[in-house]
Order: C-alpha cells, then sequence, then structure tokens
C-alpha cells in the first residue's frame, strides 16, 4: 500500500479544507482582484500546510512526500494558485534551506516559513538564464564580512510581497555551475527591489516578478550551504518541486475531469444527454484513463522519495507526464463543454489557463526528457 | 482539568439518496463522519486546552471497530487521548441502553470536570443520549449550549431557546451538549494528524467496563423498531408555462380560484 | 425485537445487504450474516425474496396493567401555555379515546392555577399542577424530580411532550429516572388495534427514513411531539376537569442550575408556526439581501419569511428562521420555495403545507417533486412578477 492511515486523514483534511474554503465566491474574488487574501493563507498555515514534510522540530508537521503530493493535489483540485501557496514553502522556498541551512537559519528562517508568519521566494531563473541555469549572470563578490550581490532575477513567484529569497549568484564565474552560491537575503535590504507584476496567463492572485540586486551587501552568515555548491542545492530542492507540480496536474485534471462528467451528464443536445454520445464518452473514458495513471506515477515518486530511493527519474516522469496529461484533459473539458468552457463563467476556462504553465515552469517537459534520457543512457 | 467529549460515527446523511425507483435508502458511497454537533463539542473542549493552563481532552464513543477512524480525527484536531466502548452486546442500542453503555465508561475513566456531548446526531436527531448520559451519572446537565465560559469551578453558559437564550450558572462537574452555534470546528492539522497515527486508541467492551451484556445493547432497549419504511413522496404537481409573466398570472389566479389567497 | 436470518432459506442473493439503512448485514459463505450495527428494524425482512429473514421477539413479558391514562405535558412559559400543547391535547384526545381512558395534564410553575381552566377547556380531563416558586421557569433537575414523582404514584401508560427545547430537555431525564422508553420527535402517533399499546412514528436518518417505534414492555411509553404537526384540541370555554395538586418540596442544591437571566432575540418563531404563508429561500437566492425581496412578499401576503439549512449555515439569517428537520416543522396554507433546491432534510419539515410552490432556475431540482405549482426560472424575475400580479389584481 502506496498510503497508510495518516495519508488518509491528510487527504480528508485537504479535502474538507479546499471545499469549505475555495469556494467558488472566494476564487472569483481572487481571480478578480489578483490578490489572495491573507485571512485564508493564515488558515493554510494553521492546518500546517506550509511546513508538510518538515520535521516537527523545526515548526513543520513531520509528514512526508506522500502527504505533500495529497494536500497539493486536494487543493489545486479547487484553486491551483491556491496550491502555489502550499507548494513555496515546502518545496522551493523551504527546500534550500532545509537541505543546507544552518541550526540558526533554520530557526531564523525556516520557522516562521513554516508557520506561514513570512514568505520566502525562490530566485534562480534570470532574463537568459532559464533551463540553462548555468548560464546566470547574477554575480556574488567577496567583500570583508560580506559578499556584494548584482543582478536581475526573472519570474519569481511572490517576489513583490516575499520578506526573503533565496538568490543563486555567481561567486566564481570561471567555475560554470560548480561556481554557484546560494545566499538568504531579506528583501527590504538596501539595494533589493521588484519588477512590476507580470501579467500572467493564469495562477492570478499570486504576483511574479523579477527582483533586481543592486550593490546588495550579504551578510556571510547568511550564506545557504557552502560556497559554490549551490548548483546541487538548486537542483535537489528542483527534484522536490517536480513532485509538487506533477500533484497540482493531477489535481487540477481531476477538476477537469468531474466538471466535464457532470456536464455530459446534464447537458442535453439532440434530445439526448452529450455523455450519450460515443465523441464525448470515449473522450471522457480516455482522460480518465491517462488521470489515473498519471496519479500512479505521482505517488510511485513520492514513496520513493519517502522510502530513501533515488527518485530523480520517477520524479521527473510524473512531473513530465502529469503535466502533460493535465494540459490534455483540461483541453478536453474545453471542448466538452463546447462554446460554454470558453467563458470564464464556467470553472473549465480556468483551469485550462492555470495548468498551461505546469510544463513550462520547474524544468520544462524538454527539461524532464533530458534528465529521464539523462538517467536511463549514462554511461 | 480533564474533560472529556462524546461523539459519534454517524453516516453523513446530507449524503444519503433514495433509489427513486426502489424507494430504499442508497447507502453506496455515502461518507461515515464525525457527527457535526459533536464537533461542536469538542471545539468547546479543545478551546479550553488552548486557554487553560493543564488541560486534558479525552474523546469517547460507543460504536463498531471502525469508529476508530473518527476516534484518530479527533485525536487529529488536537484531543489528546481516545476511547471506543466496542463489543458486539452493545449493538442495537437505543438511547436508554447507549446512555448507559456510556455512563458506565464514563465512570471507569472517572474523575471528569467537563463532560461535552452533541445535542444530537444526525442519523437519529433523537438529543436524548446526552442528557441521559448526565441522568446515570448524577451530574447537572444543561443542553443546547451556545455560548461557554469558565469561572473557576462553576460555567456560565448561554442554553439557546427557540426565541433567545437562557445565562445558566452551574457548578463542575456536569455534561454541556452543544449545538453548532456555539463555535465553528477547527481543521485537523497535519502535525496533529501524524501524532494521532502514533497514538492508541484505549477499546473496552463490555467487562472492561463492569457492564453484563443483558444491560447493553439491543437486549436492555426498552424500545424497539417496529418497522421502518421510506416517506411517501407528496406527489408532483403541475408545472407552469409560458413567460415568466404567464406563468405568474396563472399562479395568481389558480391560488385565488382555490381560495387560498 | 431482534432479526435472525433463516439460514437453509438463505440464497445468498445480498438483496438485503442492499436494503439495509444500517449496513449491518455481510455475507458470509453466501449466507447472510447480521452483525452489531443492527437495530432490529426489519427493512431486510420485506426485502428478503425467501423469506429468510424473521424478526424474532425474545423479551419477556411484564404486568403493565397498573399504568393507565394518557398524559400531556402541559409546558408553559412565563404563565403562557406553549401553543404544542393545545396540540398534544388534540392528539392525546384520540389516542385515550382508542384505549379507553382519560387525558390528563402535567402542569408546573408558579401561580398556575389560572392555565388549569385553559387546560381543561382543552380537553384535559385532569390536570396534575405543580405549583412552586422553584418551578416558574424551566429547570431540568425541578421539573425532572416533580414530574418523575408524579409518574410513579400516578402511573400513567403514555406520556407525550412538544419537541421544543424544554421537552427535548425534560424527556430524556425523565425517561432514564423512570427507566422506561422515549422516542423523539413524533410526527405520527397510533393505538395498536389489538394491544393498545402506542405506535409512535418519526423521521429517521435525516428525514430519509421513517421508523415506527414500540416500547413494549415499559411504561409509562413516552414520546416528544415535534410541535405543528398535530391538529389543535378543540378549545370548549366552560369545559370543567379535575385538578389535582402535586406536593413539591426541593432540598437544598437539589436544583444545580441557575437561570441567571432569560434574553429573547427574535419574536420570529411563534409566527413560523402559525404563519399561514411563508417565503422561504434557499442558496438559489445568491445572498443574504435576497431575502429583502422575500420580505416584500411576505408582507403582501401577511406571512413570514423563512429560510433553508444552507442560508443558516452561510450566516445569511439566523437559525431561527430554519424550516426543515433539524429546524421548525411547518405547515402553512401556502408553501414558496425560493431558490431551494429541496434537499430531504428541508421537505422533512414543509411537506406538509397545503400548498407547496417552487421557484428555482433548475428544472431537475428536487423541490419540484413535492410542489402542487412549479415554475422554472429566476426568482429575482418570478417572484416580482408575482408581487405586481397580486398588486394589480387586489
Amino acid at each position: 500500500m502506496i498510503f497508510n492511515e495518516q495519508h488518509e486523514l491528510i487527504r480528508k483534511l485537504a479535502r474538507d479544507f479546499a471545499k469549505n474554503e475555495l469556494t467558488s465566491d472566494v476564487l472569483d474574488k481572487i481571480e478578480e482582484t489578483d490578490i489572495f487574501p491573507a485571512e485564508l493563507l493564515k488558515k493554510m498555515g494553521k492546518a500546517g500546510f506550509f511546513g508538510i514534510k518538515i520535521p516537527q522540530e523545526l515548526g513543520g508537521s513531520g509528514s512526508d512526500h506522500r502527504g505533500y503530493a495529497i494536500v497539493m493535489e486536494e487543493i489545486a483540485r479547487e484553486s491551483a494558485v491556491a496550491s502555489l501557496y502550499v507548494s513555496s514553502p515546502n518545496s522551493l522556498g523551504g527546500g534550500p534551506l532545509l537541505l543546507s541551512g544552518t541550526a540558526e537559519q533554520l530557526e531564523k528562517y525556516l520557522k516562521p516559513v513554516v508557520t506561514g508568519e513570512k514568505i520566502l521566494a525562490f530566485a534562480l531563473t534570470e532574463p537568459g538564464a532559464g533551463s540553462d541555469a548555468g548560464g546566470m549572470t547574477t554575480t556574488a563578490v567577496e567583500d570583508g564580512d560580506c559578499y556584494v550581490l548584482n543582478g536581475r532575477k526573472t519570474f519569481i513567484t511572490m517576489a513583490p510581497f516575499s520578506d526573503y529569497a533565496v538568490v543563486y549568484a555567481k561567486t566564481d564565474m570561471s567555475r560554470g555551475t560548480k561556481g554557484i552560491t546560494a545566499f538568504i537575503i531579506d528583501m527590504k535590504m538596501d539595494g533589493v527591489s521588484c519588477g512590476k507584476p507580470e501579467h500572467k496567463m493564469g495562477l492570478i492572485g499570486c504576483a511574479t516578478s523579477d527582483i533586481i540586486l543592486e550593490n546588495v551587501r550579504v551578510s556571510k552568515a547568511d550564506m545557504l550551504g557552502e560556497l559554490n555548491q549551490g548548483f546541487t542545492n538548486a537542483m535537489k530542492t528542483l527534484d522536490v518541486g517536480r513532485i509538487g507540480v506533477a500533484a497540482q496536474s493531477i489535481g487540477v485534471a481531476q477538476a477537469a475531469l468531474d466538471a466535464s462528467i457532470q456536464y455530459a451528464k446534464d447537458r442535453k443536445q439532440f434530445g439526448r444527454r452529450i455523455a450519450d454520445f460515443q465523441g464525448i464518452s470515449f473522450m471522457i473514458a480516455d482522460m480518465a484513463t491517462k488521470l489515473q495513471a498519471a496519479k500512479h506515477l505521482v505517488y510511485d515518486a513520492a514513496y520513493k522519495k519517502d522510502t530513501n530511493q533515488n527518485a530523480t527519474t520517477a520524479a521527473s516522469m510524473a512531473k513530465y507526464f502529469a503535466s502533460e496529461i493535465c494540459n490534455e484533459i483540461c483541453a478536453k473539458a474545453v471542448q466538452i463543454h463546447g462554446g460554454y468552457g470558453y467563458m470564464k463563467d464556467y470553472r473549465v476556462e480556468r483551469l485550462y489557463r492555470d495548468c498551461r504553465v505546469f510544463t513550462i515552469y520547474e524544468g520544462t517537459s524538454q527539461v524532464q526528457q533530458i534528465v529521464i534520457a539523462g538517467q536511463l543512457l549514462k554511461k | 482539568m480533564k474533560i472529556l467529549v462524546c461523539v459519534k460515527q454517524v453516516p453523513d446523511t446530507n449524503e444519503v439518496k433514495i433509489d427513486p425507483v426502489k424507494g430504499t435508502l442508497i447507502r453506496e458511497g455515502v461518507p461515515s463522519i464525525l457527527n457535526p454537533d459533536d464537533a461542536n463539542a469538542l471545539e468547546a473542549a479543545l478551546a479550553i486546552k488552548d486557554t487553560e493552563p493543564n488541560v486534558t481532552v479525552s474523546v469517547l464513543t460507543m460504536g463498531p471497530p471502525q469508529a476508530s477512524e473518527m476516534l484518530r480525527e479527533c485525536l487529529a484536531m488536537g484531543a489528546d487521548d481516545a476511547y471506543l466502548l466496542s463489543d458486539r452486546a452493545f449493538g442495537g442500542a437505543d438511547t436508554w441502553s447507549t446512555s448507559n453503555t456510556l455512563a458506565a465508561g464514563i465512570r471507569k475513566i472517572g474523575d471528569l470536570d467537563i463532560i461535552f456531548a452533541g445535542r444530537q446526531a444526525i442519523d437519529g436527531d433523537t438529543a436524548q443520549v446526552g442528557s441521559q448520559t448526565a441522568q446515570r451519572l448524577d451530574v447537572p446537565v444543561v443542553t443546547y449550549v451556545q455560548d461557554i465560559e469558565l469561572q473557576g469551578d462553576k460555567v456560565i453558559v448561554q442554553r439557546q431557546m427557540e426565541d433567545g437564550y437562557e445565562l445558566i450558572e452551574v457548578a463542575t462537574p456536569c455534561l454541556l451538549t452543544a449545538v453548532k452555534e456555539l463555535n465553528e470546528p477547527r481543521y485537523m492539522s497535519i502535525s496533529n494528524i501524524v501524532n494521532a497515527c502514533k497514538k492508541e486508541i484505549t477499546v473496552w467492551g463490555h467487562e472492561d467496563i463492569n457492564l453484563s451484556p443483558e444491560n447493553c445493547g439491543l437486549k436492555a432497549s426498552p424500545t424497539q423498531v417496529f418497522r421502518s419504511f421510506t416517506p411517501a413522496s407528496k406527489g408532483k404537481g403541475e408545472m407552469l408555462n409560458g413567460t415568466v409573466k404567464e406563468m405568474s398570472t396563472s399562479l395568481i389566479s389558480k391560488l385565488k380560484g382555490l381560495h387560498v389567497i | 425485537m431482534a432479526v435472525k436470518i433463516v439460514a437453509e432459506k438463505c440464497k445468498g442473493c445480498s438483496k438485503c445487504i442492499d436494503s439495509c439503512p444500517f449496513s449491518a448485514i455481510v455475507m458470509e459463505n453466501k449466507i447472510a450474516v447480521i452483525g452489531d450495527a443492527c437495530t432490529g428494524c426489519g427493512v431486510c425482512v420485506d426485502e428478503c425474496p425467501f423469506d429468510a429473514i424473521e424478526k424474532t421477539d425474545e423479551t419477556v413479558k411484564k404486568d403493565l396493567s397498573d399504568y393507565k391514562g394518557v398524559w400531556v405535558f402541559a409546558e408553559q412559559r412565563e404563565g403562557q401555555i406553549m401553543p404544542v400543547v393545545i396540540e398534544l391535547l388534540g392528539e392525546a384526545r384520540k389516542l385515550a379515546a382508542e384505549i379507553g381512558t382519560e387525558v390528563s395534564a402535567v402542569l408546573c410553575g408558579e401561580n398556575v392555577d389560572s392555565m388549569t381552566d385553559e387546560l381543561f377547556a382543552f380537553g384535559a380531563d385532569q390536570v396534575y399542577f405543580a405549583d412552586h416558586p422553584e418551578l416558574k421557569n424551566y429547570r431540568t433537575d425541578a421539573y425532572t424530580k416533580v414530574i418523575k414523582e408524579a409518574i410513579e404514584k400516578f402511573k400513567p401508560e403514555i406520556v407525550l411532550l412538544g419537541a421544543t427545547h424544554i421537552g427535548r430537555d425534560l424527556g430524556p431525564c425523565l425517561a432514564v429516572k423512570c427507566d422506561t422508553g422515549l422516542t423523539a420527535d413524533c410526527t405520527k402517533l397510533e393505538i395498536d388495534p389489538e394491544d393498545k399499546k402506542i405506535r409512535q412514528t418519526r423521521p429517521a436518518f435525516g428525514g430519509n427514513l421513517m421508523a415506527t417505534i414500540i416500547c413494549p414492555n415499559h411504561r409509562p411509553q413516552m414520546s416528544t411531539v415535534r410541535p405543528g404537526v398535530m391538529d389543535k384540541a378543540e378549545h370548549v370555554p366552560g369545559r370543567k376537569g379535575k385538578a389535582i395538586k402535586l406536593d413539591v418540596s426541593f432540598e437544598d442544591n437539589e436544583i444545580r442550575t441557575k437561570i441567571i437571566k432569560m434574553v429573547k432575540e427574535t419574536g420570529e418563531l411563534a409566527s413560523l408556526i402559525d404563519a399561514e404563508f411563508i417565503i422561504s429561500g434557499g442558496m438559489g437566492l445568491g445572498n443574504p439581501d435576497g431575502f429583502e425581496l422575500l420580505k416584500n412578499l411576505a408582507e403582501k401576503l401577511g406571512g413570514t419569511i423563512a429560510s433553508s439549512r444552507a442560508c443558516v449555515d452561510a450566516g445569511w439569517i439566523d437559525h431561527s428562521y430554519q424550516v426543515g428537520q433539524t429546524g421548525t416543522t411547518v405547515k402553512p396554507k401556502i408553501y414558496f420555495a425560493c431558490g431551494i433546491s429541496g434537499a430531504i432534510q428541508h421537505l422533512a419539515g414543509m411537506q406538509s403545507s397545503d400548498y407547496i410552490i417552487a421557484i428555482n432556475k433548475n428544472e431537475n431540482a428536487p423541490i419540484f417533486e413535492v410542489a402542487d405549482y412549479g415554475i422554472v426560472g429566476d426568482l429575482y424575475e418570478v417572484i416580482p412578477t408575482i408581487l405586481e400580479e397580486l398588486n394589480r389584481s387586489s
């Protein structure tokens, strides 16, 4: 059995929470205002959604990757953007700290992030360095007991309202990926600014912008991990992140499937339910089957992580497959809804936009293919 | 301070549907849940634990072995320990019999300051077991509690009435039954779930609580179900047609014709 | 009463498993086995195509012949007899006639003399009354003690209480003290023509199932009865009966609760039960302001507004407006269900209205199954139009 009693209860909690709190009124308001209510974040923090697999000693909940994947799935099933807020502290935000943080750093930065008091962003991507993280140009130059950071990070989720950010910068320009170091910065520090929030296609309610670093003096105490070890930290973080995006994908896909089934039963054309037409019913059969396959990949990757097996391939496969079929399922869901599916009044319209980024962020599908192929074909 | 909360696992009657052809209940896929009023009772206990020092909150239920799932949920909301009264002999109990068994379990747990229960369970809607348990334990009871304030060894509660409330003072130990207006039950939390799964649930049968089988379950129940049936539907009337104006005119003239307006 | 499987007759068809409301039956070696969850309700007995399930009556008969008469708890608040008492007296009269016995009321309060005449006028043959300052307002311990002693002394065979917040508090305590059964929230009472025992029918499972309950071997047989369900007793001014005073004394600390104050919050409840026209709103209103529209119609007809549980849960309206299984049972002349889908729990509280008019956008809403007249449409268009029509035609 992949899941135990703990996981079943976590699913129940996440499902109940999502159904009660992420109501269409709340979600429509988020979509309209582009603001995610602070009250809701507080409730999510109280339920323990921000530190699911972080040990209890560090203020977390002490569950595991399966628990994390379940929460992501069930929250994303009602709201993809809400799941982004779950993923951040558990994965890209908390991940680098958990991997490399000192006791002081964990106490100072991780604990408030886990309780939801503070938000921490993950700043790796640059305008000229997306999939090729090694091509980054942000620099960190040693100066006394500080490093001085200069550069520009782009598409940083939650940057405009973050308290802290983990920033990756070149400490040795000559060594490529082996010359990258991670730093924790306070977003209020001199020289730190944010670009204007991007106008995104979906995931409305979670501002994304550039972070601009101009002579930012970061104390050596806030260097995360060892010098020139930042790339490994980032890659390991993304490894977990992939399971999160994969779980988001199956959650959103489930919502699209549920909506399609309901609509196919309710909608009548030519005097019959459209569900009675094979053109529709076979589409639904296809969607359900692929979703089920994706779920198994996601749960398997999480299980491998929890049992200390090598999960790199499994996580990439899960992210690759789940995000792709999620896009396919959402597209079909819009198709089944016909003209109504194109209207914002129907839920599938939002699902379709929200899921588009799943095959892109935290490693595109093509990067996942590189990872999977690389694991299979390495000498 | 020791607080006990009596809870019950019930089918979610909101999810129960009637088979339109056979007229029978469709039970398939109906989830078992913590009875809603009992969740309010548990929340009241946990709220006291949040604010007062040295409070332990225990939960108690009578039910089949699978009721432990619900007890686990109560632990995951923040209860400290859980007791399950489970025995074939307890089966088929009416409220007389249920309260007798619960009271025996409570006596064995002993030394309680406040006992909470939900006003009523949604599968039976009787609202009897709380009061009856209090009678058997010889502690004062206040039902329909919608607000609680602790004052030393006294409790000041609002007892909901149809048209307002009564402010009532009662000394501990006492039993209070909660209505949904009392509070908003909390969610479980993931860390409590993780800890709850490590806890043992105490399971007691009739011998553990010193009850003979004759005094339990169906055998000890004064009331018996003579028969059960699904309520007859009133039957569909007339659907009005036409524009909103036509339907409204037609409705008014029909009602006038029937001399009801 | 319990249920047993006749193993030789069981063919293992599983029909009983599907029919069991309590999921108490399992199949073992292709033979049905009754489990712990069985309440002896007997649904499976009728369902079995092979007569392989039987009811067994294994309880011992006790001598119950000392118990005679039908009692009604004459609940009073601030010196006023509650309306449900008059309904109970009406019902008690019918039951007593079938058994061939008398109707009594039992009344607790302070200075209650004036109320006894009213109870006689509504059909009580006797009134047992307890007059004491401590009984002025209902308190569980005080009322339980007085009425328990009266029951032990005078031995009624049936005791009826209104299923009010007071009756539902008192009933369970009395039942334990008198060591008998109590059936809550009854909607129908009948006398078994053969053994003259009472059959009490009540909704269970949120109104999805009706159960008829008997209390064969304990006395008195006790029921609480939903207000608004039974027909009121006829008022015969000047009708006389026998008033019997109960001895009352309390020891110190015997009454363990103290009422600090009584607070009235809404005056709506009485009007909900007595209203001839109820305009009830559900989630289809879309927002709490929708009740304002309903109020306009209610005022026009001289009725009141009400609500489904969902709106109460959403915090749109006070719970005292709630109609249904866990709210108030109503039977007005006309019940307008506006934007109410018609969950069974709601239907349980309004189905016996004289006329039900449903207005809902969804043509498949279950409310239309019970409506006398159904209008598929937007209530925000339909209700103003109805108002216009009413204004025009009056």
